[in-house]
């Protein structure tokens, strides 16, 4: 009799706190705004760049891939951009790839930026899917995307010279 | 184990105040009560007794009324101090969180969104708080509802003496001769629906046992409503997602994972027209100048065809042209699409004449898309036009340098070099709406602002809900329990015959005043006396 009523109290209890927990867990993971996981394929998407070359990310398997996106009117990319150019030349030929993705603005706001600040890596303009599909919403934000194009970290804020060369070290095939 | 077993042979658990069978009272501290307490049926509240494992002690904590009102408290001052200041969805989205709290409430804004009230109703806790009164209902009612079942069903009809003397209604009688009275009596209580149990010439006369069920019938219907709550969690069951749409634009739908389109073709608001809409409305119209009649965007729904990633275009196959009004949504997949918000005029194109600021000819006119200004112009003959610089929402940052807040044009400036047959280097000139800077000396020609072509823009909510009629539900067995509860009572009479004289007790769970007159009916012209009032407040009475 006792010993039945330690056991149903402990099932009802049982019951009730995966309940609570499942809705704590299942609200804190909707609160998560990154749509990327670590350690998961990232999602594939092709835009053109600037120069007319079209971009597919799963073409680039085998190399490490720094996607950055950004957008004119925001200071920090604006600021971090130089860091990015000059790293890009230091491991272009060691199997990292930069792309940046603009967030939908206009050809010429971005050219006149690429202009202004002598970018020479990959720039696309975004009309919206891609971000989307990653779950875009403070700028600036960084992927990095090892060989198998698994996303090995995700980075939301300013960048360093430092950081910048780390992160590319850090997904260097 | 520590079972009582009453002197009438049934065995009550543990805690049992009045025998579940006769009533008899089984606790010392109640016998010297006048009254007796008959809350639960005076049945063992079995929390109340054990306390020996941590669940038991778990259990015990959420058993309590206490608990639960103070949770409910709690629950309460919490949500009020969410709305002192707006939760985080509802600011702009422009600058982070924080910096928009100090800047609008100063300390208190800033200390608000450090102690994570800007996101109260999502925070841990504050989940933590609401899950705990679900827990607090849960354990509440199970703990009440069984022990209280049991001593209804186990009741005998014969009660103990000392039960009936403490019941607030209760009289003695001299017994009546015949057996005709109990006759008369127990169809005049049939008559009032009463259900009659009759042993050894005592009788007990019941009717609505259900209302004791109604509080717990309510309680299902709140936890059946947390859970339902609780499902807007889960993927798949709730959606409720702002879609911005300009005139002319194409956007894919969210949480469709890019399947469905949609085009905004045209936003229209209609007012009322005094002339048209009848004269019924125009004392109205008058008074309260133009009333809206309609929000309306006319789109297309389009269906992505074939496989395509992120940022390809995609192939669209239209499906259908709709009319979204307020309260009448478009459907898709689910989804409903509700017109909720707007924004008119918003800028467009924008157009300029180059013209000679001396003798003010023109040589040409150019219109700019704001949302994909093209880098040349040409005017033909030798003149042309350059856009160096685009500032969609102009202002000047720290540093003095033209800039721009976001990508919406809602100030748009340019940086134009002009080009003419005599100037074929170029003049260079900062246009800004009302205001012209040549920066590099002055000009012969200049930019002269022609017109605007505005756009408007929807503002809609993409909604799924599929955890509505799981509310709904929740709310009808509330309102049941409710209705059970409050519209009727459970009543109770007992005769018992002792010696020569019949002893009548009353109870009810609430409005005696109708149980006292029920009774005056049933005994009015047998000889027994009606059953008085014990209590303080009937004596007064």
């Amino acid at each position: 009799m006792k010993r039945r009523r330690l056991v149903i109290r402990t099932m009802i209890l049982v019951v009730l706190a995966a309940a609570v927990g499942y809705t704590l867990y299942a609200n804190f993971t909707k609160d998560n705004v990154q749509k990327v996981a670590v350690g998961k394929t990232a999602p594939d998407f092709a835009l053109v760049d600037m120069n007319g070359q079209k971009h597919r990310l799963s073409d680039y398997r085998g190399e490490g891939v720094f996607l950055n996106f950004w957008a004119t009117w925001c200071k920090p990319c604006e600021r971090e951009m130089p860091y990015i150019d000059k790293s890009y030349h230091e491991f272009k030929d060691k199997g990292v790839k930069v792309l940046t993705v603009d967030v939908g603005e206009s050809e010429l706001a971005v050219n006149n930026f690429i202009e202004r600040h002598n970018l020479s890596f990959p720039v696309m303009i975004d009309k919206g899917e891609v971000q989307t599909a990653y779950g875009i919403n403070p700028l600036p934000i960084t992927f990095l995307i090892d060989k198998d194009g698994k996303v090995v970290r995700s980075h939301v804020g300013e960048l360093t010279q430092a950081t910048v060369n780390q992160f590319m070290e850090e997904i260097q095939p | 184990m520590n079972e009582v077993k009453c002197e009438c042979g049934h065995v009550n658990p543990h805690g049992t105040v009045l025998c579940e069978s006769c009533g008899k009272v089984l606790e010392e501290k109640e016998i010297n009560k006048q009254l007796l307490d008959m809350r639960y049926e005076g049945s063992a509240r079995r929390s109340q007794t054990y306390n020996k494992t941590i669940i038991d002690k778990i259990w015990n904590f959420f058993s309590s009324v206490k608990v639960g009102v103070w949770l409910i408290v709690l629950t309460l001052l919490a949500s009020i101090f969410g709305t002192i200041l707006p939760q985080v969805m509802y600011i702009p989205q422009n600058i982070p969180a924080i910096e928009h709290y100090e800047n609008e409430y100063g300390w208190f804004g800033k200390l608000y969104y450090e102690l994570g009230f800007h996101n109260l109703y999502s925070s841990w806790w504050y989940l933590l708080l609401i899950a705990s009164i679900g827990v607090s209902l849960v354990i509440c009612s199970l703990d009440r509802v069984v022990p209280l079942y049991r001593a209804l069903k186990n009741q005998r009809v014969t009660r103990h003496e000392g039960f009936l003397r403490r019941q607030r209604l209760f009289g003695v009688s001299e017994a009546p001769q015949s057996d005709e009275v109990y006759k008369t009596i127990t169809s005049k209580l049939g008559s009032k629906r009463y259900n009659i149990r009759e042993e050894n010439g005592n009788i007990l006369a019941e009717k609505n046992r259900f209302s004791r069920w109604g509080p717990y019938i309510n309680h299902i219907g709140l936890i059946i409503f947390l859970i339902g709550g609780m499902l807007r969690f889960v993927p798949g069951m709730y959606v409720d997602k702002t879609l911005w749409i300009r005139e002319g634009e194409t956007k894919a739908i969210p949480e469709t994972d890019g399947q469905y389109y949609l085009t905004n073709n045209q936003f229209i608001v209609e007012l009322y027209d005094k002339e048209k809409d009848g004269e019924v409305f125009e004392q109205a119209l008058e008074r309260a100048g133009g009333v809206v009649k309609t929000y309306q965007a006319n789109v297309t729904l389009y269906e992505k065809e074939g496989d395509t990633i992120p940022g390809e275009q995609p192939e669209l196959v239209k499906v259908r042209d709709d009319e979204i009004r307020v309260n009448e949504p478009l459907k898709v997949d689910g989804l409903a699409l509700y017109q909720v918000d707007y924004k008119l005029n918003e800028l467009h194109k924008m157009s300029f004449s180059l013209q000679d600021k001396e003798t003010g000819d023109s040589f040409g006119d150019i219109q700019i898309d704001l949302f994909n200004p093209e880098e040349q112009y040409d005017l033909g003959n030798g003149y042309s036009v350059e856009v160096k610089s685009y500032f969609p929402d102009f202002e000047f940052d720290e540093d003095g340098e033209p800039a721009t807040k976001s990508r919406v044009p809602n100030n748009p400036a340019f940086v134009f070099e002009m080009k003419a047959p005599d100037k074929p280097d170029g003049e260079v000139s900062f246009v800004a709406i009302q205001e012209t800077i040549e920066p590099l000396g002055d000009n012969k020609y200049k930019m002269t602002f022609k017109g605007v072509e505005t756009n408007n823009v929807s503002g809609l909510t993409v909604r799924k809900d599929l955890t509505l009629w799981i509310l709904g539900l929740g709310g009808v067995i509330f309102m049941i329990g409710v209705a059970q509860g409050a519209y009727w009572n459970h009543r109770r009479i007992w005769i018992r015959r002792i010696d020569n004289k019949v002893w009548i007790a009353g109870h009810t769970n609430k409005n005696w005043h109708g149980l006292r007159r029920e009774l005056e009916a049933v005994f009015d012209g047998t000889g027994i006396e009606v059953p008085e009032d014990q209590s303080e407040e009937g004596r007064k009475g």
